[in-house]
């Protein structure tokens, strides 16, 4: 099943540092994802997959190509206009889980809410429920210092989560954990792709890899290969 | 918008509450900067009320005026009918009281002190809003045929009187001449007529003085009381013209005479005593000047130390505007609290120190409120390049900072 297309790269191109010492990361990258999907992104390090979902988040603009996020050009948008797409649009998990130390769960999770202008009640509502969703509703009072690091990555999904984004990016979201951990929280996103919410998930792990639908390869600063995953509903297959 | 700078202030206070004792060293400066301007404001408010105080204890209304000396001429004293003519001829004069004094030792019981007498009637005491703590004004025939009574400064009975028993009704002797006490004069303080201590004094009537003590009818200098209803510009005008006049001066002449206004010369001293506390202020302010930098130092290592919640915040689509503000708001939340703790220990300083200095406590509430809407300035001022460093972080460099 395939919705409306809701990401499209067209010839990205990305260079780091100027003349001599310039370092071309992305050399035309061509991609198109659809509402709905689950993608995880793979390659060496220096492939330019960090490269690409640093663009895909907003966060950076390609040198060179066409970036189309729902229809909007997002290259020729400015800073500001990116950071309002990525309130509205995107959530963010990390490697590193990122919340902020010696600050509650539920304050780390209210967090995005801050910049919507809500009231502290609705936030805080839309914080339990949003960490209710990853199970971790007891534990809203707890510093991330007082929680296991697979704790810690469900407050920074619940973070994510507390906008309703369209597209949840996870850089390695499973780089810190054990294998069981790592499982779990791939459950939890499996869960959640199937609620609606596409996710764009960078991993070097086969084993994560398989839980998306779709596995693209980078190498080079290109797209090596395109393959659907297992629960595409279609057999491995290049594309 | 509210809720978005209501989020941002529970913000700063919760940074705030987790560096608590970092946060006190950094508005240190800024407490001590403000309670030191507002310190030396009040204790300068306090000098200037404490001096026009003793100015107005010469009297309101009022005028002294005394001979002064020509370029080779001694002042030429006046004469008791100077000072009548200045009561019946000039409109709006209420009262006119000459005086006379001399330096003299006062004896009594063995003791001796050394003071000045002072040849006054009732009306001096009157023009001078000098009160009597015990005893009685002179009578008109003391006062008319200058007899030997005497009315004592507080100084003096502390001198050489017994303590706790009466000294009405005791003889003493002032110089070779020896009086019957008949008041305690009320505590007045150092003042600026001719007698610097107020307090020091012996007065006997005009003419007991003029005879035992100067040996002419002079009157050194004589103060003149005024009905608030006329302008003093005209009764002063008048004065001169008259004086002029009786003195024989020739047209051209210098006066040989001044008049102290006790109006202007609290105004003279409000306007120096003015000068003096500002200036002093601003010393003071150069201290919270150095704690505004004190402040912009530690945001600075605030904003390096919290790259990566910022990396965070801009990621999850804060905009540079909103973590600007976010910056700049704990910076004048920090100088605000710095700024009221300010004014509280201000408050303790200056009123210990004007107990301490013997000058009444003035509390101005315009240098408290300026100084905390200056501290708060300091905050937007020093607080705004630290922040906006904060707003240009790049999200991808600021996620990845160790």
């Amino acid at each position: 099943m395939t919705g409306a297309p809701l990401i499209h790269l067209e010839g990205i191109t990305k260079t780091f540092g100027q003349g001599a010492a310039a370092f071309q990361a992305l050399k035309g990258v061509d991609m198109a994802i659809a509402e709905g999907d689950f993608v995880a992104v793979m390659g060496p390090s220096g492939s330019g997959k960090s490269t690409t979902m640093n663009i895909l988040g907003c966060l950076d603009v390609p040198t060179g190509g066409v970036f189309r996020f729902r229809g909007v050009e997002v290259q020729s948008l400015d800073r500001d206009q990116r950071s309002l797409l990525r309130r509205k649009y995107l959530g963010f998990v990390f490697q590193g889980f990122n919340l902020l130390a010696r600050t509650t769960a539920v304050e780390n999770v209210e967090l995005p809410l801050l910049y919507r202008g809500e009231t502290a009640k609705d936030r805080r509502a839309a914080a339990m429920r949003s960490l209710d969703k990853v199970g971790l509703a007891p534990w809203a009072d707890h510093t991330p210092a007082e929680l296991s690091g697979g704790q810690q990555q469900r407050v920074a999904i619940a973070r994510a989560l507390v906008t309703d984004p369209a597209v949840l990016l996870a850089d390695e979201p499973t780089g810190n954990l054990d294998t069981e951990r790592s499982l779990e929280i791939m459950e939890l996103l499996t869960d959640l792709n199937r609620q609606g919410i596409t996710i764009l998930m960078v991993t070097h792990e086969e084993e994560m890899a398989a839980y998306a639908k779709t596995i693209v390869h980078f190498r080079d600063g290109l797209v090596e290969r395109v393959e659907r995953g297992h629960r595409s509903g279609a057999p491995l297959e290049d594309v | 918008m509210f809720t978005m700078f209501g989020a941002t202030l529970l913000l700063a206070f919760r940074e705030i509450r987790r560096h608590l004792l970092r946060s006190f060293l950094t508005t240190l400066g800024i407490i001590i900067g403000v309670a030191a301007v507002i310190t030396m404001v009040t204790l300068g408010k306090g000098v200037t009320a404490s001096v026009q105080d003793q100015i107005s204890s010469l009297g309101s209304n009022v005028y002294i005026v005394f001979p002064v000396a020509g370029d080779r001429t001694a002042p030429r004293p006046f004469r008791e009918s100077d000072v009548e003519a200045v009561r019946n001829q000039i409109a709006g004069v209420v009262r006119t009281a000459g005086s006379v004094s001399s330096s003299a030792v006062a004896f009594h019981n063995g003791a001796d002190w050394s003071t000045s007498v002072q040849g006054v009637g009732n009306a001096f005491l009157e023009a001078q809003s000098i009160d009597i703590e015990q005893g009685r004004p002179f009578t008109a025939e003391e006062e008319a045929s200058g007899q030997n009574v005497c009315m004592i400064g507080p100084k003096v009975r502390d001198a050489i009187f017994v303590p706790d028993a009466s000294p009405l009704g005791e003889n003493m002797r002032i110089g070779n001449v020896s009086c019957t006490v008949i008041a305690v004069l009320a505590e007045r303080g150092q003042g600026g007529g001719p007698n610097q201590d107020q307090d020091n004094t012996v007065m006997m009537p005009l003419k007991t003085v003029q005879r035992r003590f100067t040996g002419s009818d002079d009157i050194q200098y004589f103060v003149v009381k005024y009905d608030s209803a006329y302008s003093s510009a005209s009764i002063q005008e008048s004065l001169i013209d008259l004086l002029r006049e009786r003195r024989l001066l020739q047209e051209g002449a210098d006066n040989d005479f001044n008049i102290i206004d006790t109006a202007q010369v609290n105004q003279a001293i409000g306007a120096a005593t003015g000068a003096l506390t500002a200036m002093v202020a601003v010393i003071a302010g150069i201290s919270l000047l150095v704690g505004g930098i004190g402040i912009m130092n530690i945001m600075l290592v605030s904003v390096t130390e919290r790259t990566r919640e910022i990396g965070i915040r801009l990621a999850i689509g804060a905009l540079a505007k909103e973590v600007r503000l976010q910056f700049l708001t704990e910076a004048v939340v920090l100088c605000c609290f710095g700024g009221l703790v300010g004014i509280g220990l201000a408050f303790l300083f200056s009123w210990s120190l004007a107990g301490v200095i013997d000058v009444p406590f003035v509390f101005d509430p315009a240098i408290n409120i300026a100084s905390f809407l200056f501290s708060a300035f300091m905050g937007i001022a020093f607080g705004y390049y630290p922040a906006a460093r904060a707003s240009k972080l790049d999200p991808i460099d600021a996620l990845r900072h160790e």
